[in-house]
C-alpha cells in the first residue's frame, strides 16, 4: 500500500512540469522604476491571475533606443524575447533583421481577425508592410498645440480660440509675445521643439502643407518638394521674420517646463506630455489641434506590440493572448487615462470609464479627432540614417547655418543614395 | 618549472586584457574591412570601402573638427585652472578641507547628472544664466540652440566638471615637495613668481604629463554630456568622435562604419599618447 502511494505522489510529481506554465518575456522600453512600471506590472498580474498557464515577465529596458538595442542584441545571442514593445517606426530595421512575425500568422480566428480591424486606421500606418501587420498599437502619440489661456486673455484675444491657420498662428503669436521695460522678450508666442525629434515636428508642418515624407514602402523620401521646402521656410519663419518664436533649435526637454511657467504662450507637443501639463500648470490651459495651411495635419507616434520569429508555438499563442487582452477596450481607456497617450481603438472611447474623464477633461480627447488628419511617422529602411539626413537639415535651416531649399535638396539627394538598393 | 609558475601567475590578467582589449580591436580592424551584415545579406569583404565612404563623409570630418576645439578649449583651461586652484588650496586657509571639498564636489557626480543641471543653466529664459543675465538687463540666450555658442557652452560645463579632479592630483604633488626648497628660495630672495616659475612648476611636471594624458583621453572619452544636452545639435554643432560613433553603431545600426570610426580613433589616441610622452619626456624631471 505504501509502495502504491509512493509511486503515485512520484507520478504526480513527475506529470505536473507537463503541463508547466508558458513563460513571457517581453522588453517594454521604459526606465525601471518610473511610475509606469507599476502600471505594466499591475496588468500582468491581473492577466495572469485571468489566465493560469501563462506567466508575464516584463523586462524594463530604457528608452526605445535601448530597448530595440537590448531586443536586437538578445536576438544576436539567440535568446531573445517572443515580445516585445518597441517602436513604431523600428518596423523596417526589424524586417531587414528578419526578426519579427506578422500577426496575420497567428491570428487565426474570425474573433482574432476582427481583432486585428478594430484600431484605428491612422495606428496601423506604421505597424504595416506589404499587406501584413507587424505593429500592435499600444502605446501611441500624436502632435497638438497646447495653449496657455491667461496669456490668450491678457493679449486680448479670445481665450477659448485657438489658431486654426498658419497665417493665424503668426497674427496671434505676434500679440503674445510680451517684452520688459527693457526690451528683452519675456514670453514667446510660439515653441516647437527641434532638437529631440525634429522630424517628427516637421513632418507635422509638411503633412500641413500637403506633403508625406516618405512611401509607403518605405523606400522613398520626398524631403525636397516644393511644398516641402515652404514647410520649413515656415519654421524657420516664425523665429527669423515674424519674431514669434525665439531663433536657433528650441529644446524638447526643458519646453514643456517654458510652457507650464508661461515663457511661451502656445507650444507644440505630444500628447504624451498631457497629464504631466494638467499636473503643473497653474493657469488654465487648452489644446488643439495643430493649425492648417493646405489642411490640418499631424505625424502618430509611440509604440508597438511586435512579435519574434524565434518562438514556439505556445509562446505565440500566449502573446497573441497577452497582447489582444492589453489592447482590449477597457485597458485601452484605462491606460489613456494614466497617462496621456491615445486610447488606439474607437470603442475605447465608448466605455463609461473613458467617456465621463473625457467630459471632464475635454483635452483628452483632441488627439482622438485629430487622426482623421493623422500621417505615419517617417519611417524608412536604413531609417536611423535618412531620419538624422532630415534632422539636420531642419536644424541647418532653424539656425540659419543653411537656406531650407539647400538644405532639404542636399538632404534628399543623400536618402536617394541610401534608399536605392531598397527599390 | 620557474617558467610555468611565473605564466600562471599571469594568467588571469592576461585573460582579462586579451579578452577585454586586445581581441576586441583586433576583431573592430577586422570588422572594419567588411560590409555591415543583416540577416538577409551577410557581410563581405569591401577591402578599403569603408575608409573610403569614411573620408567622403562630411559629418565625420566635422566631429573630428570639434573634437579638435573641444581638446583645445578644454585641456589647457582645465589644467591651468586645477593648477592654480590647487596652489590655493595648498596654503593656510580658513575652512581649507571645505574649499577643498568645494573644488572637488563637480568631479564626484556623475556626468548625467551634471549635464541634467547645466541644461537648466542653459535653459533659455527659465536657466540659471538667463535670470541672472536678467538682474543686468541682459537678453535672453538661446545658449544650446545656436550652433556658434554650443560647443564652447559644452566646453566649459567639462571644464567645470575636470578641474576638480585634476587639482587632487597637483594638490598631492605640491605637498610632497620639500619645504626646505622654498625656505631656500626666500634666503636667496626669489620672488614668489620666480619661485614658481623655476622651481615649483618644473617639479610638478610628471604631475603635468600625467594629468595631460588623462585630459587628452578624456576630450574623446567623455560624450555622456551630449546625451541630455544637446545630442549633437544643433546639426553636429556639438557632436563629438565618439558620439558620432554610437549614433552610428546603435542608431544607425552600421556596424562595419562604426568599426571603421573607431578604428580612427584607436590610431588618433595612440598617436597622440605616444606624442606626448616622447615630447615631453625630455622636459620631466623624474626623482
Amino acid at each position: 500500500m505504501k509502495r502504491i502511494l509512493a509511486v503515485l505522489i512520484l507520478s504526480l510529481c513527475a506529470a505536473a512540469p507537463a503541463r508547466a506554465d508558458t513563460t513571457l518575456t517581453f522588453y517594454y522600453p521604459i526606465a525601471v522604476g518610473g511610475p509606469l512600471t507599476k502600471v505594466i506590472d499591475g496588468y500582468a498580474r491581473q492577466f495572469e491571475s485571468e489566465n493560469p498557464g501563462i506567466r508575464v515577465n516584463p523586462i524594463y529596458a530604457g528608452n526605445y533606443d535601448d530597448a530595440r538595442i537590448k531586443a536586437l542584441a538578445a536576438l544576436k545571442a539567440g535568446q531573445s524575447a517572443p515580445l516585445s514593445v518597441l517602436f513604431s517606426i523600428d518596423l523596417y530595421e526589424l524586417l531587414e533583421q528578419d526578426a519579427i512575425l506578422a500577426w496575420d500568422e497567428v491570428a487565426a480566428s474570425a474573433d482574432d481577425k476582427a481583432w486585428l480591424k478594430a484600431f484605428y486606421p491612422a495606428l496601423m500606418l506604421n505597424g504595416q508592410y506589404k499587406g501584413k501587420t507587424y505593429g500592435i498599437p499600444f502605446q501611441r502619440s500624436t502632435i497638438v498645440l497646447y495653449w496657455n489661456k491667461d496669456a490668450f486673455k491678457e493679449a486680448g484675444l479670445d481665450p477659448d480660440k485657438a489658431p486654426a491657420t498658419w497665417n493665424e498662428m503668426v497674427q496671434m503669436g505676434r500679440k503674445l509675445v510680451k517684452k520688459d521695460a527693457q526690451g528683452n522678450i519675456v514670453r514667446w508666442g510660439v515653441e516647437v521643439p527641434s532638437t529631440g525629434y525634429a522630424y517628427w515636428m516637421f513632418q507635422a508642418f509638411a503633412r500641413e502643407n500637403g506633403q508625406d515624407l516618405m512611401n509607403r514602402d518605405g523606400n522613398r523620401t520626398n524631403y525636397a518638394h516644393p511644398d516641402v521646402i515652404a514647410a520649413l521656410q515656415y519654421w524657420r519663419d516664425l523665429g527669423a521674420k515674424y519674431k514669434v518664436m525665439p531663433e536657433g533649435t528650441v529644446e524638447w526637454g526643458t519646453l514643456r517646463q517654458a510652457f507650464t511657467e508661461g515663457k511661451t504662450a502656445m507650444m507644440w507637443h505630444t500628447t504624451g506630455n498631457l497629464t504631466a501639463v494638467r499636473d503643473t500648470a497653474k493657469f488654465p490651459f487648452g489644446v488643439a489641434m495643430l493649425p492648417a495651411s493646405k489642411q490640418r495635419g499631424s505625424p502618430t507616434g509611440g509604440g508597438n506590440f511586435y512579435l519574434f520569429k524565434k518562438t514556439t508555438p505556445e509562446e505565440r499563442k500566449a502573446a497573441l493572448a497577452f497582447v489582444k487582452w492589453m489592447t482590449a477596450p477597457e485597458r485601452a481607456a484605462d491606460w489613456s487615462m494614466a497617462t496621456g497617450y491615445v486610447a488606439t481603438r474607437p470603442d475605447a472611447y465608448a466605455t463609461p470609464k473613458l467617456k465621463e474623464y473625457a467630459a471632464g477633461f475635454p483635452q483628452a480627447i483632441v488627439a482622438r479627432d485629430q487622426f482623421q488628419y493623422a500621417t505615419p511617422e517617417l519611417s524608412t529602411f536604413q531609417t536611423g540614417r535618412v531620419r538624422k539626413l532630415l534632422d539636420d537639415a531642419i536644424q541647418a535651416s532653424l539656425t540659419g547655418q543653411k537656406q531650407p531649399a539647400e538644405a532639404l535638396k542636399a538632404a534628399q539627394a543623400e536618402a536617394e543614395r541610401l534608399l536605392k538598393p531598397y527599390r | 618549472m620557474k617558467h610555468v609558475y611565473g605564466w600562471l601567475l599571469l594568467t588571469p590578467a592576461a585573460i582579462l586584457l586579451i579578452g577585454f582589449t586586445h581581441y576586441p580591436a583586433a576583431a573592430t580592424l577586422l570588422d572594419s574591412f567588411f560590409s555591415t551584415g543583416t540577416a538577409l545579406r551577410p557581410p563581405r569583404f569591401v577591402g578599403l570601402d569603408n575608409y573610403a565612404a569614411l573620408a567622403a563623409d562630411p559629418v565625420f570630418r566635422q566631429v573630428l573638427g570639434n573634437n579638435f576645439w573641444f581638446a583645445l578649449g578644454t585641456i589647457p583651461t582645465a589644467i591651468a585652472l586645477a593648477l592654480l586652484m590647487a596652489l590655493w588650496v595648498n596654503r593656510r586657509l580658513p575652512a581649507r578641507a571645505l574649499v577643498r571639498m568645494a573644488y572637488f564636489t563637480p568631479t564626484v557626480l556623475p556626468m548625467i547628472a551634471v549635464a541634467n543641471l547645466w541644461l537648466y543653466f542653459y535653459t533659455p529664459q527659465i536657466g540659471l544664466l538667463d535670470k541672472l543675465g536678467a538682474l543686468f538687463g541682459a537678453g535672453s540666450h538661446n545658449w544650446l540652440g545656436d550652433p556658434h555658442l554650443v560647443l564652447p557652452a559644452t566646453m566649459l560645463m567639462v571644464v567645470w566638471k575636470e578641474a576638480g579632479f585634476f587639482m587632487i592630483f597637483y594638490l598631492a604633488a605640491l605637498q610632497s615637495l620639500p619645504p626646505e626648497l622654498e625656505e631656500a628660495g626666500r634666503i636667496e630672495g626669489a620672488s614668489r613668481w620666480y619661485f614658481f616659475r623655476r622651481v615649483t612648476f618644473p617639479l610638478l611636471m610628471p604631475t603635468t604629463l600625467f594629468v595631460l594624458v588623462n585630459a587628452t583621453i578624456n576630450s574623446f572619452k567623455l560624450v555622456d554630456h551630449l546625451f541630455i544636452l544637446t545630442k549633437g545639435g544643433p546639426d553636429n554643432a556639438s557632436s563629438l568622435l565618439l558620439y558620432y560613433i554610437y549614433q552610428v553603431a546603435f542608431s544607425f545600426f552600421d556596424t562595419a562604419y562604426a568599426a571603421t570610426l573607431t578604428v580612427v580613433l584607436l590610431v588618433l589616441l595612440a598617436a597622440l599618447a605616444i606624442a606626448q610622452f616622447l615630447l615631453i619626456e625630455r622636459r620631466v624631471h623624474y626623482r
